[in-house]
């Protein structure tokens, strides 16, 4: 069971009413008093007679998930809600997003994908092609390769952030989809081909280019998210799916994939999602997401209403295989005990990890750390400062930590511990 | 069968920087995708004529493969500059409120600025992303000889070609960007080092 939570929108209107009377001096005033008012009254169920079936369910109505959708721009990007979200599944209309210039109608009936380059024979596949081939369906996270940058700037560690914030440029999906390895055994790669160009259909048409080797490993073409056709938002009718990658890769909207023996050095791989390092130099090509693991509660702005026994829980996930192991600290990373995880394990996707534990009263910063099946720890800030310097631009998987006051208020806590 | 292949391919092919991903661990297995009685080819989907692969093959490579003909030069291209792109990047390129394309601080302390003149390997990169994104609400409406001409602009203004460059699909490619040695291949493999 998890701990009954007081939503945002719960505090601020227990708060309005009762702050002017001066009867709560902290938040946490406010979840006691909140704690004890009678329930909202409705009419008692077992006596009203219920609503009939629908062709599409809804949500109940208290029950609201939102993204984080700030920017009104063409190139923006929204939060899923990872603290109101359960398991390792994100609804698929709150998956996050990350658009270069915004989200392109397309209709599917007329929608191609063209594959040519170094191939035998160069192909057009209408949609209609593409889902006739034989399918798999795979669970797999994305996650933007600029996520969690919130927390990595030395200067600027916000206390008052949301996990959503900072974290959400995550999300988990079933994935359903032909592997990309059939087209490109149907249109005939010719030797000495090593990568290839994959092309979006938005007005970015942002492009990325692919070592061949993903591409024949594990790449989907995809065309399902959680049962249904893949939403607009995620590059309906088609994506591309380069499971533990970084999300700028799995370009959304596919309409071109150019087989070829080099990189094209398009914008977003050079301009881009390269990593600068101190040494002087930039990483370039760095598509694989390393481990890291996020706590989803407890976390701003949530306060702990009372001492006493909390189920700390979150996502854990690497893009290179699967997670081993999840360890949860409540000193600030003094000590450490393993999280137990939640089955089943899958590789490239996110797994719950939960840490029952008994809350004294006092101030504590909790932490988690992920460990992946190659042996990597999810490190430090203070490691990842150590190994790429302050001008890195993505890749943010350092651990973090969140603060419980005394008062049980929950704040950012990595600005602490640095 | 099929990734063995591809492995020998890469082999072959020397050029650009491959990843290594090979160290991933147990990766997803294929093996089930197809199924033991699938023909070598479904034949499902048509064949692309050079017409329709000619309509959307619109991407420049670094050695300039996909440069069309035209050339434009620095004073017609601050004219396309201040019709097309001062809105969004300012009147010289600094000011946004978008990406800053011109970069004035000194080299020394890296990136200087991530611009054009302080981050880009490569100068043909301009012309793939003009041609697909820019300008950003009407993609696309540059002719060939006014997207030279306005990347000549914007080499100039970085300092990178002199007043008088006439940028073609030659010209381009040759252009030696500033930052085009500093990009290395992602050396992170998982296993124990922080990277
Ligand atoms: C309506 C606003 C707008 C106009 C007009 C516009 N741009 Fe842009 N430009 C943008 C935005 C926004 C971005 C960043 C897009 C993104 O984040 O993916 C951008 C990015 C760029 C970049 C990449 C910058 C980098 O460092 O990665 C270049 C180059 C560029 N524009 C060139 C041009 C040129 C040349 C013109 C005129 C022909 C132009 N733009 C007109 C909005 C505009």
């Amino acid at each position: 069971m998890n701990p009954p939570r007081l939503s945002r929108r719960a505090w601020i209107t227990t708060a309005s009413g009762v702050v002017a009377a001066g009867l709560i001096k902290t938040q946490a005033d406010a979840v006691r008093l909140a704690a004890q008012e009678a329930p909202l009254q409705a009419p008692d169920p077992t006596k009203v007679p219920g609503r009939f079936t629908s062709e599409v369910g809804r949500r109940a109505t208290g029950e609201q998930p939102r993204r984080l959708a700030r920017a009104q721009a063409l190139s923006s990007s929204s939060q899923s809600p990872l603290q109101d979200l359960m398991g390792i599944i994100t609804p698929a209309d709150v998956h996050f997003e990350r658009h270069h210039a915004g989200i392109p109608e397309i209709v599917k009936g007329s929608h191609e994908l063209l594959v040519h380059g170094m191939v035998e024979r160069p192909m057009v596949f209408r949609m209609a092609d593409i889902e006739r081939y034989p399918r798999v369906s795979r669970l797999y996270f994305i996650e933007c390769s600029g996520n969690g940058g919130g927390a990595y700037s030395r200067d600027a560690m916000p206390t008052e952030i949301t996990v959503q914030a900072l974290d959400g440029l995550l999300s988990t999906s079933e994935w359903t989809g032909v592997p990309l390895a059939t087209i490109l055994r149907e249109v005939g790669v010719r030797r000495g081909a090593s990568w290839l160009l994959a092309e979006g259909s938005d007005s970015a048409m942002l492009s990325r280019s692919i070592p061949l080797e993903k591409a024949m490993d594990d790449a989907l073409l995809a065309f399902g998210q959680n049962g249904e056709a893949i939403r607009p938002e995620q590059g309906y009718p088609m994506r591309l799916m380069l499971p533990g990658w970084e999300g700028n890769a799995q370009v959304k909207w596919l309409r071109r994939i150019e087989v070829t023996d080099r990189p094209t050095m398009t914008r977003e791989e050079t301009s881009k999602y390269t990593d600068p390092l101190q040494n002087g130099t930039a990483r370039q090509f760095s598509f694989v997401m390393d481990a890291k693991s996020t706590i989803t509660f407890p976390t701003y702005p949530y306060v702990l209403p009372d001492r006493g026994w909390w189920e700390i829980t979150g996502l854990a996930w690497t893009g290179r295989g699967r997670i081993t192991r999840v360890e949860v600290s409540t000193d600030g990373g003094e000590s450490w005990a393993d999280a137990a995880l939640q089955g089943p394990v899958l590789p490239k996707c996110t797994v719950r990890f939960r840490h029952l534990w008994e809350w004294n009263g006092r101030e504590a910063i909790v932490m988690s750390r992920a460990t992946d099946e190659t042996g990597y720890v999810q490190p430090t800030v203070q490691q990842l400062w150590e190994a790429r310097g302050d001008q890195t631009r993505y890749h943010f998987n350092n651990q973090r930590a969140w603060k419980i006051a005394s008062d049980g208020v929950v704040t950012f806590g990595l600005g602490d511990l640095v | 069968m099929r990734r063995a292949l591809v492995v020998a391919g890469l082999a072959l092919a020397a050029c650009g920087p491959v990843p290594s991903t090979s160290s991933a661990g147990a990766v997803v297995d294929f093996a089930d995708a197809l199924p033991a009685n699938a023909p070598s080819r479904f034949e499902f989907g048509a064949e692309a004529s050079e017409a329709r692969i000619a309509l959307w093959d619109v991407d420049v490579k670094p050695d300039g493969e996909g440069l069309p003909l035209g050339s434009g030069t620095v004073a017609e291209g601050e004219r396309i500059f201040q019709m097309h792109c001062i809105a969004c990047h300012g009147p010289t390129g600094t000011e946004g409120p978008n990406d800053q394309l011109v970069g004035s601080e000194p080299w020394g302390e890296w990136p200087g600025s991530v611009t054009v003149g302080g981050y880009w390997p490569y100068a043909t990169t301009l012309y793939d992303y003009i041609t697909r994104a820019m300008p950003q609400l009407t993609p696309g409406i540059l002719t060939a000889d006014q997207k030279y001409a306005v990347i000549a602009f914007i080499l100039n203004r970085n300092g990178i070609v002199p007043e008088d460059a006439v940028m073609n699909a030659e010209t381009l490619p040759a252009v030696s960007m500033p930052a085009r040695d500093r990009f290395v291949v992602d050396d992170r493999q998982g296993g124990a080092q922080v990277r």
